[in-house]
């Protein structure tokens, strides 16, 4: 025995704690996008680059602002601003000039997180709130898609991107539709190949759907998401636009393109799988992604907008609480019939 | 139901916490050796403390009744020593409160060796007289919770017990206790339970051990006669397994309803210790006056599985197993998932001491808190299907009666929600504290 006692301290069990944390968690989730946001710069070159590099520090640029003082840094190191700063530049166009990205980061922190109270309290998806709001302020800059680059046209940064903040903007001059635009505008499907690999245009981390799948067995193997929130969200998507394409199989597009085209694997598998603003509850994570598929099948069917994924996500994250609220589990020995 | 039930049997949600029980699991009882004074707190059961029947000078002989019950829930103490009674008055129990306790000075020049006691007839004795039999053997649950045993016994009319399940999941950390008296007891454990099964009139006696101990699942096995009304059931290794509605769930899938009681679903559940001081006492006369304590832990020097006289100080079997590391932070009293700090080193051994364990920096320390951010760990951990997550944020901003609707009161503290938390929430402790407000509140009139 010592000669002294120790100082017990008096901290209350349990004094065990499994090992995943909540950076580690948000470490995980851009570990995942590693792979779909070096695609997009293979397919969009420099330009993507550019805009990926200057959303990010729009939106850690805010976050550092706003942070109260003695929590300057830590509040960086937790690397959720890091995340939505990605995940938003990876729902942009490539060809973007880079002052919008710049203010949809600054807007997706700055309304999207900080106004709500911090990490944890806001109730919309803040990527998704940039987008949104970049959506709403420059329609033409936002459905402005450049078409894959070729091997010559890596190191090309567009002129739309380094257009001056406020001036108006001469479109480039390669432009060329999404698949779900051309789908839409001139009933022409795009093959599901082409949308698997990603060498389509669109937004710049939304165009490969093999990259986004892996993304997602990543944070499912880690735990890091709901299983439930995809597997509704797609699920849905699947079955109703089957069952739309029962109807007029011409008109419609099929289940698998409806998968694989747009946003839909972007946003089911990061944004809708946002813990803080999903349910909590298991049901309530089926109602919320059966509520997800339905809106954007929607949307995009009969919305004026070829896409609907952003949409249709926030306003599932409205409905959030209520779902929780009316989602409680059964506490065990309470059930009606349970034993 | 489950669809994973069909692999292995388990209740639903619950963690996977390190088993942690190498330092202590294959190392045989040691009995310590008689020190110079025990203190005995008169309220070492749930329920209402004993009632002293002792005089200060007294001298009393190990075994000697030396509390009586003071009410039906309530039991018997007897001491642990042959010596003399030296203080009747208020000590420090090991959380720090100042506790009415007996304090019992050895006798130095007494042998110390148990007397070869008398059996008890129990075959001829009827419920009522088992029951208080039981009472005057001093049992209590000696998994922690140490409710007096006899009350368990008493099935109501109208009620029947099927099954007599025996706990012996273990599944705190570290702990080994239980595992050790299955390994070089298991006649004991099997005679012990088949005393009570027979005065409780069960059809069957059911063993739960959970299958991280194979030598204690030999053991019982190999004493395990064909034709027995006994069938070991090897347990998934999960937290809280040794939990009752959850032992429970698990092995006759019955939900035991909220606010009720292990006897409605037709079962009684002892802990394996229980079932044993039930047989020391019905076969050789010996109430209960020791238990087994592990003590172990990254800040114990020499960890050990010790046969503890009651009322022996926390100090002396620290002493005994050669001290703390300079390292150690904090010793608790029970596992590491459910157990309690312990305030002062010179507490004693109660009959719910299942384990004392030191711990360092590395597990007292706890991780940087993060917000809540609803990623639902808690509420896939939480095996009575409450939502932590809800009830910390309520606990936080003092919404006592609010969490209330959410079933508190349901709550165990089992702590699965706490070891789950990525964001080191202390959401456990912060439900205790809106059930404690909650608890008091109710006690006091207004």
């Amino acid at each position: 025995m010592n000669a002294k006692d120790p100082e017990l301290l008096l901290e209350h069990a349990p004094l065990l704690q499994q090992g995943m944390s909540t950076p580690q968690a948000m470490r995980d989730v851009i570990y995942s996008l590693v792979p779909v946001t070096l695609a997009g710069i293979w397919f969009f070159g420099l330009s993507a680059l550019l805009v990926l590099v200057v959303s990010i520090l729009g939106a850690m640029l805010t976050e550092w602002v706003f942070s109260s003082a003695e929590n300057k840094t830590e509040s960086l190191w937790d690397a959720s601003a890091l995340v939505t700063g990605l995940l938003l530049g990876l729902t942009l166009p490539p060809g973007l000039p880079l002052w919008m990205a710049f203010l949809g980061g600054v807007v997706a922190i700055g309304f999207g997180k900080i106004i709500w109270g911090g990490l944890g309290n806001n109730l919309f998806n803040p990527a998704l709130v940039g987008r949104a709001f970049l959506l709403a302020t420059f329609p033409i800059a936002m459905t402005t898609w450049n078409p894959v680059s070729d091997v010559d046209g890596f190191f090309m940064v567009h002129a739309t991107n380094l257009a001056l903040p406020f001036m108006h903007v001469e479109p480039d001059a390669m432009t060329s539709a999404t698949p779900l635009g051309l789908f839409k505008f001139e009933q022409e499907a795009t093959p599901i190949i082409n949308l698997f690999l990603g060498n389509t245009s669109g937004s710049l981390g939304e165009t490969s759907g093999l990259l986004l799948l892996l993304g997602g067995l990543y944070l499912w193997w880690r735990r890091d998401l709901d299983w439930r929130i995809p597997a509704s969200i797609l699920l849905t998507v699947v079955v109703f636009s089957g069952i739309l394409g029962l109807f007029d199989a011409e008109r419609f597009p099929t289940p698998l393109f409806s998968l694989f085209s747009g946003g839909l694997l972007l946003g089911t598998i990061y944004m809708a799988t946002d813990p803080v603003t999903s349910p909590i509850t298991p049901k309530g994570a089926w109602i919320f992604g059966c509520g997800i598929g339905c809106l954007v099948v929607l949307i995009r069917v009969w919305g004026g907008l070829p896409e609907g994924v952003m949409y249709a996500i926030l306003l599932m994250n409205a409905a959030t609480p209520l779902i929780n609220r009316y989602t409680q589990p059964t506490v065990f020995g309470r059930g009606k019939e349970r034993s | 139901m489950n669809p994973l039930r069909l692999f292995h049997k388990s209740f639903d949600h619950g963690v996977h916490p390190a088993h942690l029980k190498e330092q202590t699991c294959d190392l045989p009882m040691q009995r310590v050796p008689f020190v110079k004074e025990y203190l005995m707190p008169l309220g070492q059961n749930l329920g209402a403390p004993s009632k002293s029947i002792v005089q200060i000078g007294q001298r009393v002989r190990k075994g000697e009744l030396i509390a009586e019950a003071a009410a039906f829930v309530s039991t018997t103490l007897h001491s642990p020593v042959t010596g003399t009674i030296k203080e009747i008055g208020d000590f420090r129990n090991f959380d720090g409160n100042f506790v009415p306790a007996i304090k019992i000075e050895a006798d130095i020049y007494a042998t110390q060796q148990s007397d070869a006691g008398n059996p008890i007839e129990w075959q001829s004795l009827s419920i009522d007289e088992f029951i208080q039999e039981v009472q005057n053997a001093g049992i209590v649950g000696m998994g922690g919770a140490a409710f007096p045993t006899h009350v368990k016994f008493a099935i109501p009319e109208g009620k029947k017990i099927r099954y007599l399940l025996i706990n012996g999941a273990e599944c705190e950390p570290y702990l080994t206790n239980d595992h050790r008296l299955m390994i070089e007891r298991p006649e004991d454990l099997l005679m012990g339970a088949e005393i009570v099964r027979q005065k409780l009139g069960a059809e069957e006696t059911v063993i739960g051990v959970e299958k991280n101990k194979p030598e204690a699942i030999a053991a019982l096995r190999q004493h395990i006669k064909p034709g027995d009304p006994v069938r070991l059931v090897p347990l998934h290794v999960k937290y809280p397994q040794g939990a009752e509605k959850m032992i429970i769930k698990t092995i006759f899938n019955r939900e035991v309803p909220a606010g009720q009681l292990p006897r409605d679903v037709e079962v009684n559940v002892n802990n394996v210790s229980t079932v044993v001081a039930i047989a020391d006492y019905f076969e050789r006369g010996r109430p209960l006056i020791e238990r087994i304590v592990t003590v172990s832990g990254p800040g114990i020097t020499y960890p050990a599985n010790l046969i503890v006289p009651l009322g022996t100080p926390v100090r002396e079997l620290l002493r005994f197993c050669g001290g703390l590391t300079d390292a150690t932070q904090e010793v608790i009293m029970g596992g590491p998932m459910m157990g309690r700090p312990i305030a002062t080193l010179d507490s004693p051994i109660t009959k719910g001491s299942s384990g004392i364990l030191a711990f360092t920096a590395a597990e007292t320390s706890r991780r940087k808190e993060y917000p809540c951010i609803s990623c639902g760990r808690c509420v896939e951990a939480c095996p009575y299907f409450l939502n932590p997550a809800r009830l910390a944020r309520l606990s936080r901003a003092r919404l006592f009666d609010e969490m209330v609707n959410y079933n508190v009161m349901d709550c165990v503290e089992c702590g699965c929600c706490t070891f789950a938390c990525p964001s080191a929430i202390p959401i456990v402790q912060l439900i205790r504290t809106g059930k404690d407000d909650l608890r008091t509140r109710k006690e006091t009139p207004a």
